[in-house]
């Protein structure tokens, strides 16, 4: 299972024989190889809905933030009519980046190249982003040049889920509501305010972005149910202790004889790729807080969208961390921050990072959240400084000609899955020995870089057979919770 | 000739403030991190702001992001960054284990105003890492110091840097810059 297998008749190699899902055995060719990233690239990211951006990072008409779908440089704008739009950032002409600044507000991109520019202002062309200007043009095309075919590439469908922006280049791919499934939940928690109200966040100005020099999967990895590493990768920022508590508390503030992970806080994978390191069933708990006036504002809140969800009959839990379909991954509690793993070559990847607060969250609470979310997260990250060291060396000592030929283990709770309401998807076994998730991913990652078709894509992700081809051992997550404290005693710190 | 006591006396003080930073640089690059902790105040407060591509006339507006409201690499004080410390010193820390080799370069350093008992300092630094083996960072940039004179030596009160990358090429910013 470690050779990439003779090209197929489409010329690529066929990377679904390197993730063996049965035997929990995944090649790590697909972590290193050259051809099977430019399948990636080819296959994978132009297919699948990506996250671009927040709309509060272009409120008025005219605002543009630069941002990256796979390999290509994109610009997420706002029309006069206040739509978002999402356009290709390479000049029509000769390619050239038409804008290299990383936000500003303008109503056109004049390529400084030759000069075409184009507008962004849909009065004066009849689409957003189409060619307006070109130099001498009549001297040079007579009337020859349809500047309407020469407009900034269009992505072919933008969806923004409550000010998170997602776009897909292919215009046969699946509807986003359709591509994430009811992953929604997990995307509702993010974008909702703590107190429920509907897409009541906003993005702190400012995003984190750095290069590693790892694979971009294990990113996704990491975020999408790999509660494993939290014990050993995250031990000193744990033993120092930076959450909300205070010096001394758990980093993410859980109350831990509440719930947290000693109750079973069992994992959710979808077929469709998608993973949460939790359940709807599981609610965190509010963090304590060492100051009265934060507390107040987290019981308030708590309660409020206790009160709005019970009433619509919707469950509690499913704040993450989390990781959407392919690389974007969100922790939408403490801390509440999205990530996107670009990919630049198999061994090098661009991470960014968005930092969400409530619109209406009081100057102190969002101050706090603030100072907590950058002794947290990002580079300077006390918790995630280790996740990168973990990333770059598996990747650096994954090259090797003899390393390559012996696949990672991706056996835990191998065949131990139980059954989930959810449409398509189901629980791990335990809190933190499940890579369900895992193996979900790559057989999901397989599938599309194989460039399976949109129909045989939809097909294989109709009926979830990891639930319906044995009999369920644990038929719910909660009776689930009732055989894992029989058997065994669950501690440690959790994800991320 | 006569001596310029004025300029005697501002002389002096630069080299006292340059002693002062060249030491702590010494004391991190060795390691001593407790110690170093020592030299900063109790109300001491560091930033590092994210820097952005933008217009040219946009560049006071927009360049970069505002310590005390938006996301910078680091808005923080002493409390935190003793937590960094504490973090190195339980050998646990990955992304510092095996230790990193450092150097603190700080230099063109002035006094931007004196009002003792505090001064405004400005200079450069570059902060070169090496670790494991070809693992290799350049942080460079300018800095905006103030001290304080306690006794004969200083404390640092406040710390702004502007680090010359808008895509940080380090995998992390383990170490203190």
């Amino acid at each position: 299972m470690t050779t990439v297998e003779e090209p197929t008749r489409t010329g690529a190699p066929q990377v679904r024989n390197l993730v063996d899902v049965k035997n929990g055995e995944i090649s790590r060719e697909i972590f290193i190889d050259e051809q099977i990233f430019k399948n990636e690239l080819e296959n994978l990211f132009p297919r699948a809905w990506l996250f671009v951006g927040h709309a509060t990072q272009v409120p008025e008409p005219g605002d543009f933030f630069s941002s990256w779908m796979g390999a290509d440089p994109v610009l997420l704008t706002r029309d006069d009519k206040g739509e978002l739009n999402v356009l290709l950032n390479s000049c029509r002409h000769r390619g050239m980046r038409v804008c290299r600044y990383d936000e500003g507000n303008t109503l056109q991109f004049t390529c400084p190249y030759h000069a075409w520019s184009y507008s962004i202002d849909g009065s004066l062309v009849d689409t957003p982003g189409a060619l307006h200007g070109v130099p001498q043009q009549k001297a040079a095309y007579g009337t020859n040049l349809e500047r309407e075919k020469w407009g900034l590439v269009r992505a072919a469908q933008v969806h923004n889920y409550k000010g998170l922006v997602f776009a897909n280049w292919d215009p046969e791919a699946p509807s986003f509501d359709e591509y994430v499934g009811d992953f929604h939940w997990w995307l509702d928690n993010l974008a909702d305010a703590f107190d429920g109200t509907e897409g009541g966040t906003e993005a702190f100005r400012g995003v984190h972005k750095w290069r590693i020099r790892s694979n971009w999967k294990f990113v996704s990895e990491n975020f999408l149910g790999d509660t494993y590493h939290g014990a050993s990768t995250h031990a000193s920022v744990e033993a120092v202790g930076i959450g909300p508590g205070g010096k001394g508390k758990r980093r993410h503030g859980e109350r831990q004889n509440e719930g947290g992970f000693s109750k079973g806080r069992m994992k959710t994978s979808f077929r469709r790729g998608h993973g949460a390191s939790d359940n709807l069933a599981y609610e965190i708990p509010y963090p304590e807080f060492e100051e009265a006036e934060l507390d107040e504002y987290f019981v308030a809140a708590w309660e409020k969208r206790k009160e709005k969800l019970q009433a619509e009959g919707r469950l509690l839990g499913g704040r993450g961390p989390a990781t959407l379909f392919p690389n974007m991954s969100f922790a939408a509690g403490f801390p509440r921050t999205i990530l996107v793993a670009h990919p630049i070559s198999p061994t090098e990847t661009e991470v960014w990072r968005w930092y969400l607060v409530d619109k209406s969250a009081p100057e102190k609470v969002r101050d706090w959240l603030r100072h907590y979310y950058m002794r947290y997260a990002g580079p300077a990250g006390m918790t995630e400084q280790d996740d990168m060291e973990n990333w770059d060396y598996a990747t650096e000592a994954s090259r090797g000609v003899v390393a390559r030929r012996y696949p990672y283990n991706y056996q835990q709770g191998l065949g131990q899955e139980t059954a989930s309401d959810l449409d398509g998807s189901v629980h791990s076994h335990h809190a933190i020995a499940g890579e369900v998730n895992a193996r979900a991913f790559y057989r999901r990652w397989a599938e599309f870089v194989d460039n399976l078709s949109w129909p045989e894509l939809t097909e294989l992700a109709r009926v979830d057979d990891r639930a319906t081809e044995r009999d369920a051992v644990v038929t719910d997550v909660a009776e689930g919770v009732k055989v894992l404290d029989a058997v065994d005693v669950v501690d440690g710190p959790p994800a991320q | 000739m006569p001596i310029d006591e004025a300029l005697l006396e501002r002389m002096l003080l630069r080299e006292s403030v340059s002693e002062f930073l060249y030491r702590e640089a010494d004391l991190l690059d060795e390691r001593r991190y407790t110690e170093w902790l020592d030299m900063l105040a109790e109300d001491y407060q560091y930033s590092v702001p994210l820097r952005m591509n933008v217009a040219f006339g946009e560049t006071d507006a927009r360049e970069e992001t505002r310590a005390g409201r938006e996301i910078c690499w680091f808005d923080e004080g002493k409390e935190t960054m003793s937590l960094r410390v504490d973090q190195l010193n339980t050998g646990l820390h990955w992304a510092e284990e095996p230790v990193s080799r450092i150097s603190h370069l700080v230099t063109n350093i002035r006094l931007d105003a004196v009002e003792l008992p505090e001064v405004a300092v400005s200079c450069r630094f570059l902060v070169y890492r090496n670790r494991v083996a070809d693992e290799t960072d350049f942080l460079v940039g300018r800095r905006k110091d103030r001290l304080r004179q306690v006794g004969d030596s200083w404390h640092v009160v406040r710390r702004e840097l502007l680090l010359d990358q808008s895509v940080l090429l380090a995998k992390n910013l383990s170490i203190f810059v």
